[in-house]
């Protein structure tokens, strides 16, 4: 693809699709970004991604930081692609702790109070076009938005 | 020009206390110096122009200004008027607001939960079955020669754990810092704490609860099969050996077991492993815990009425059952009419059909900054940072209880965590109907703002 040139695609059913494991968790920068920042760019850009290992980066064939929704049984986001410098991980894909992940962990706490914040299966497809929401966009979109008293 | 010295870091659970704060004569924080990146951010951001500073309350579908009365006033209101409210977060405050916490909990009849429902809770539960042999990060400091960290990773989450307390740090027997100790990483990424450790184990996710029990049986020579969790059986073997041949042992754990499959399963059978290696060596086992003073809540709970989390005061008296009264659950099962969360962000941090529980019920929001929680609740006051602006106990990783400083004086108008939570009590006895005590709230004297709170120390020792 050249620089600067701009590719408009529909998805359609032979769209790659990447099954993976889920796992959530802490980052230095997701750190940083929740003290003061929640409502700034720099929280998207601290924790609205999702790290996939490089030789799965082939079968989904997007460019690196490209938007892809990510699909569970819970529920479904738009983040950006990256490659992850924790590999290699094959099958396995990270999302930062935050609304993003929390769009399609698995709520089930198995009566422990711990929801499933790891290992939840996911579909990952590109999603050119679609923008990654803030933080406080994307709660207010998939929520009633707060209760007036 | 100021500096204050010996500041605690308000943000995770090592709790550095070597902090030094530039303050200029306009009483704006201008540098640190020794704090982490996060902690730097937390002490940078904490006078940002753009914070908010005035209660809010939702009307007309947004969340308008209003005075600190009015606020007060709808929050007490809101937790009278409930049938079970849950009273959750707790976290990043320090005890003397938790405490405060519990008996406003108490006198509405509320659920009582902290972090630790999604943090170290399975940790918890897993104590109540089987115990713990931990330690003070001080004893790490000075005899540990193998560090294991397994399902953590301090490089990103607390930054400074390993150069204060675990890795890096020369102590009385590990006079050599680094090189007197192994670190031994099982982590499912290959993260930048497993990337310098002399051994990495990457078993497959979800799965430590086998590599854990094949290590119990290679401590006592028994039969493994070619490989478990995806790890050989070589490696395992070699693995325990060298646990077995410490002279004094520590297993470090995070999330990555107590968030997978099998929860505090995984923290039951880590504890009975480092019981195992006591047959041969000395090792122990301490969880990373995230918030600063999530060990406080659960130290002030416990002292409070015996339970360390997840309380429920429905009944009028406590009651205690992860799993039924956990905030998750309680969300999860859309059984409370009503939410006051302080100090901690389920908005961002609990899984969405939770979230959308809080959206959809009357919400008090206290936080300093605005967040995903604030953005959706009912009413908003935003509050003094503790640590900052505020001076309290809180507990470290290793129940060890620290005295947080106050570096400055909070803007004007906004109040304590514990203030807040006092007038809304006092309010809620008001609208109850209740005898109103005496204000017990105590302010902290001015000396906290003084440089150092060793400097009389010093003076006298001079």
């Amino acid at each position: 693809m050249q620089q600067g040139r701009k590719v408009s695609r529909r998805m359609t059913s032979s769209d790659p699709v990447l099954t993976a494991n889920l796992i959530t968790g802490r980052t230095i920068e997701q750190g940083v970004a929740i003290e003061g920042w929640k409502d700034k760019q720099e929280y998207i850009d601290a924790a609205g991604f999702v790290h996939i290992d490089p030789s799965d980066f082939k079968t989904l064939n997007v460019w690196p930081g490209s938007s892809v929704l990510v699909k569970s049984e819970y529920g479904e986001v738009v983040v950006r692609a990256i490659k992850s410098p924790y590999g290699p991980h094959p099958g396995i894909v990270f999302i930062p702790m935050g609304p993003w992940a929390n769009q399609v962990v698995n709520p089930d706490t198995t009566t422990t109070g711990m929801p499933s914040f790891k290992g939840i299966m996911v579909t990952i497809t590109p999603a050119p076009g679609k923008k990654v929401l803030g933080a406080i966009e994307l709660i207010k979109m998939t929520t009633q938005g707060g209760v007036e008293v | 020009m100021r500096t204050a010295t010996d500041v605690v870091c308000p943000f995770c659970g090592t709790l550095c206390d070597d902090i030094e704060v530039d303050v200029d004569d306009a009483e704006k924080i201008c540098a640190t110096r020794n704090a982490c990146i996060i902690g730097d951010n937390k002490f940078m951001t904490a006078q940002a122009p753009d914070r908010h500073l005035h209660p809010r309350i939702r009307r007309g579908g947004e969340l308008v200004e209003s005075t600190m009365d009015e606020a007060i006033n709808k929050a007490a209101e809101i937790l009278v008027n409930a049938k079970h409210p849950l009273l959750y977060g707790w976290s990043s405050t320090h005890c003397e607001a938790q405490e405060a916490g519990m008996a406003l909990a108490e006198g509405v009849g509320g659920t009582m939960d902290n972090t630790s429902v999604c943090c170290h809770g399975p940790s918890v539960l897993a104590i109540h079955t089987v115990g713990i042999s931990s330690c003070t990060l001080g004893e790490i400091i000075n005899r540990a020669d193998i560090v294991l960290y397994w399902g953590c990773n301090p490089v990103n989450a607390h930054p400074r754990h390993m150069s204060r307390y675990s890795l890096y740090k020369r102590g009385f027997f590990t006079e050599r810092g680094k090189s007197d100790r192994t670190e031994i990483v099982i982590d499912v990424r290959r993260t930048e704490t497993a990337q310098k450790a002399d051994i990495f184990l990457q078993p497959e996710q979800g799965r430590d609860y086998e590599l854990m029990n094949a290590l119990r049986v290679a401590f006592r020579g028994g039969p493994l099969p070619e490989s478990v969790a995806g790890i050989p059986r070589a490696e395992i073997e070699k693995v325990a050996q060298m646990l077995k041949d410490g002279r004094f042992g520590i297993l470090f754990f995070g999330m990555g077991l107590t968030m997978t499959r099998g929860k505090h399963r995984n923290i039951d059978i880590a504890i009975s492993l480092t019981a195992d290696l006591n047959t041969y060596t000395k090792f122990l086992i301490m969880a990373m815990r995230g918030h600063y003073n999530v060990a406080g809540a659960d130290q002030v709970s416990l002292w409070e009425c015996g339970f360390p989390y997840a309380v429920d005061f429905a009944r009028g008296f406590p009651r205690y059952n992860p799993g039924e009264s956990s905030a998750t659950d309680i969300l999860a099962r859309k059984e409370a009419d009503a939410a006051l969360i302080i100090a901690a962000d389920p908005g961002a941090h609990f899984p969405i059909d939770m979230v959308r529980t809080l959206a959809s019920i009357p919400m008090i929001a206290i936080d300093p900054h605005v967040t995903p929680t604030t953005e959706i609740a009912s009413v908003h006051i935003p509050s003094a940072i503790v640590g900052i602006e505020d001076a309290g106990s809180a507990y470290r990783m290793d129940n060890v209880p620290i005295r947080m400083r106050k570096v400055v004086e909070p803007p004007e108008g906004v109040l304590t965590d514990q203030e807040i939570i006092e007038r809304i009590h006092r309010r809620v006895m008001e609208l109850q109907g209740l005898e109103v005590p005496e204000v017990t709230a105590v302010k902290e004297p001015a000396e906290a703002l003084a440089p150092s709170a060793f400097d009389d120390i010093l003076q006298r020792a001079t």
